[in-house]
């Protein structure tokens, strides 16, 4: 019998009961919640007379909508401030622990779950937000739901599920200096398309994925969901483990070498049999930016705005000169010869402390453009602390970068951080889709680094690399 | 949820492929915490465009929609469902969608009919040609149809998602029909507790 995948493992510890005909109830290790999809699901609750099964296996977090300014400042979105006050309630009705607005461990909500050491190997993890993949770096499975699934998860601690097929995306070899976590999993993205991933769980494997730290391995996984895939996974290893030691939400001392133990089982076998493979070579890659307006429209930095033509028919054809006009772009253009108006170094892809450090580098010294504004927003603000803790703000606000309040920020529209009509944005999130950074707003995905370097060019650029 | 058997209803042509939910409802809609009243923020953005399909008279009171390629990819937000259905809408046509999206609609009762691309086409002209054409969703017998035109199509459907339509389930209802099981289960679950975490304040003890 050939071996298991990570997938499956996890999949058959979690089995509640699989009835014939019927989809398998999954048990849910670990339910995150934010602000903007649940306050419907527990409404859900209080019409139904039902309870929140396992407020302890339940947390909840504000991010999207918190303004990212100074605490002392107001929500003054009346609507937002409802949201948020929703959450409030809700949580203290149901006996769910919260971390609002000014919390020591407040944060987006897939930063926060690995920081605390409550994302572990294994384990099963679902949250109303489709980038939940993002946990699934630490080997476990992990995916985003929608409300009436939230609704769900915090009736019964259980989900129906249908088995995924499973995909190994593998990228070996080492890729040239200056490519980055994000460049790779952009290439990915760009490889499969934005419906490649459907129906799958991925595992990325490989030893450009295995020699990632854990925050590049996140940044990847995050993105599973940009090629049309529910999760994405990477097998536990040291990497792994050496992340979670003193986290607050693991053991301490003979326990926490004997959680270790259970958690270095949650590989793939040997042999296991993936039911698609798709290998990559990383001496192929390079530094990616997005030119329209689906996160599979990839080019390299120093490539070209491509032609419609290069789509194989009438359609795709339609679609390119559809991005194009909305991204108000001419085929042909240069990429680094695109000036930009922001630049957003922030989102649950690159906003940890490694990505700060990343964008810090090429910050110092330097200074933001005058045709540039350019936002720093941690992604929790244990990052933005261990950052204080660097000098990275300094760093940061000396180039005239803004250092700001974590949150998600300008990753979408729905806090005071929006891009205006027609503002072009180099940003370190995971979706350029239309109007996605506010109306009209035109968004190119970049890594930490790009962004700074671009910031301070005032066109898209890279930082150099020593040849 | 309702019981979905028969869909009868005009169309309305999007031609559009990846058309992503934060399209379908754009996210300053979300900060509402109702469930109801999202209909006026479908499609917000293309709507301002006077020549956006649903601007058209002719396609006033339409309730399946044809879309196209990855239909309701990106955010997992539910609000994308409410929205079209609070708009009128009651099936999507489209040849693929975006796993979440799908998920969610069927939770929802509004009934996501997948076919061939070429099939997606031939609707589209189908109703261009004459907007006024009734269209037919059978859930029970999987088939769209044009019949004035004498126009049918197969599509398929999970047959636990058929099954929820058809009876109208509430799956919470179901599961918590499940609670013995649920409970043996936790007697072994590896799942950490957070009460050991952190205290009543959520600062990590
Ligand atoms: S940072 Fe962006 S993608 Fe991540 S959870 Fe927030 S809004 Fe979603």
């Amino acid at each position: 019998m050939a071996g298991k995948t990570l997938y499956e493992k996890i999949w058959e510890n979690h089995v509640v009961v699989a009835p014939e005909g019927e989809q398998t109830l999954l048990y849910i290790d670990l339910h995150l919640v934010h602000e903007v999809t649940s306050p419907q699901a527990f409404d859900g609750l209080r019409l139904n007379g039902r309870g929140v099964r396992r407020p302890d296996l339940t947390l909840a977090t504000a991010d999207h909508n918190v303004p990212t300014s100074p605490l002392s400042t107001p929500i003054e979105d009346p609507i937002s401030r409802r949201q948020l006050e929703a959450l409030d309630e809700n949580c203290a009705e149901f006996g769910i622990t919260l971390f609002p607005r000014g919390h020591e461990n407040q944060g987006i909500v897939h930063v926060i779950g690995p920081e605390l050491g409550v994302t572990q190997p294994g384990m099963t993890i679902v949250c109303g937000d489709s980038h939940t993949s993002t946990h699934g770096a630490l080997a476990s499975l992990a995916f985003g739901i929608g409300t009436s699934e939230v609704e769900h998860v915090l009736a019964t601690q259980t989900l129906p599920q249908q088995k995924a097929k499973t995909m190994a995306v593998v990228v070996e070899g080492t890729p040239p200096p200056g490519v980055t976590a994000k460049d790779i999993v952009l290439a990915i993205v760009g490889r499969l398309g934005t419906g490649g991933g459907a129906g799958y769980v991925i595992e990325y494997r490989g030893d450009a994925i295995m020699n990632l730290s854990m925050e590049g391995r996140m940044t990847v996984c995050n993105m599973s969901i940009e090629a049309g895939a529910r999760a994405g996974l990477v097998a536990a290893d040291e990497t792994t483990i050496e992340y979670l030691r003193n986290k607050p939400g693991v053991p301490e001392g003979a326990a926490f070498d004997e959680t270790a133990e259970r958690w270095r089982t949650f590989v793939s076998d040997d042999d296991a049999v993936f039911d698609e493979t798709v290998t990559i070579d990383a001496a192929t890659l390079a530094p990616f930016v997005t030119w329209g307006t689906i996160p599979a429209q990839v080019v390299a930095l120093d490539g070209v705005v491509p032609s419609p033509d290069t789509a194989v028919d009438a359609d795709g054809r339609e679609s390119l000169q559809r991005a194009l006009d909305y991204m108000d772009l001419t085929p042909g253009t240069p990429l680094r010869s695109i000036g930009v108006d922001v630049v957003f170094i922030g989102s649950c892809t690159n906003s940890r402390i490694e990505d700060l450090r990343a964008a810090a580098a090429v910050a110092k010294g330097g200074t933001v453009s005058d045709r540039v504004r350019a936002l720093v927003v941690p992604g929790s603000r244990r990052v933005k602390e261990q950052a204080e803790r660097e000098g990275l703000d300094k760093i940061f606000q000396e180039a005239g970068f803004e250092w700001r309040e974590p949150g998600c920020s300008m990753c979408l529209g729905m806090n005071p951080d929006i891009l205006t009509p027609g503002q072009r944005c180099a940003s370190t999130s995971n979706r350029n889709f239309e109007g996605r950074q506010g109306r009209g707003g035109r968004t190119h995905l970049v890594s930490p680094a790009v962004a700074a370097a671009t910031a301070l060019a005032g066109h898209f650029d890279a930082p150099k690399v020593p040849a | 949820m309702k019981p979905v058997r028969i869909i009868e209803g005009r169309g309305v042509p999007l031609e559009r492929s990846d058309v992503d939910t934060d399209q379908i409802i754009p996210s300053e809609w979300l900060k509402r915490v109702e469930r109801t009243g999202f209909g006026r923020g479908l499609f917000s953005e293309w709507r301002d465009d006077t020549t956006f399909v649903l601007n058209q008279p002719e396609y006033a009171g339409a309730s399946i929609l044809v879309g196209g390629a990855r239909f309701g990819t990106g955010s997992s937000r539910e609000h994308a469902v409410w929205a079209l259905m609070d708009y009128g809408f009651e099936a999507i046509v489209a040849s693929s969608y975006g796993d979440i999206f799908r998920n969610n609609s069927a939770k929802q009762g509004l009934v996501t009919v997948q076919l061939d691309h070429s099939d997606v086409e031939e609707l589209n002209r189908l109703v261009k040609e004459d907007p006024s054409r009734l269209l037919v969703v059978d859930v029970e017998r999987l088939t769209i149809e044009v019949p004035e035109a004498g126009w049918q199509r197969h599509f398929a459907l999970d047959p636990m998602t058929q099954e929820r339509l058809l009876q109208g389930w509430d799956d919470i209802g179901l599961s918590l029909r499940r609670d013995e099981e649920i409970s043996r289960y936790e007697l072994t679950s590896t799942a950490p507790s957070l009460a050991g975490v952190f205290d009543h304040e959520g600062h990590a003890r």
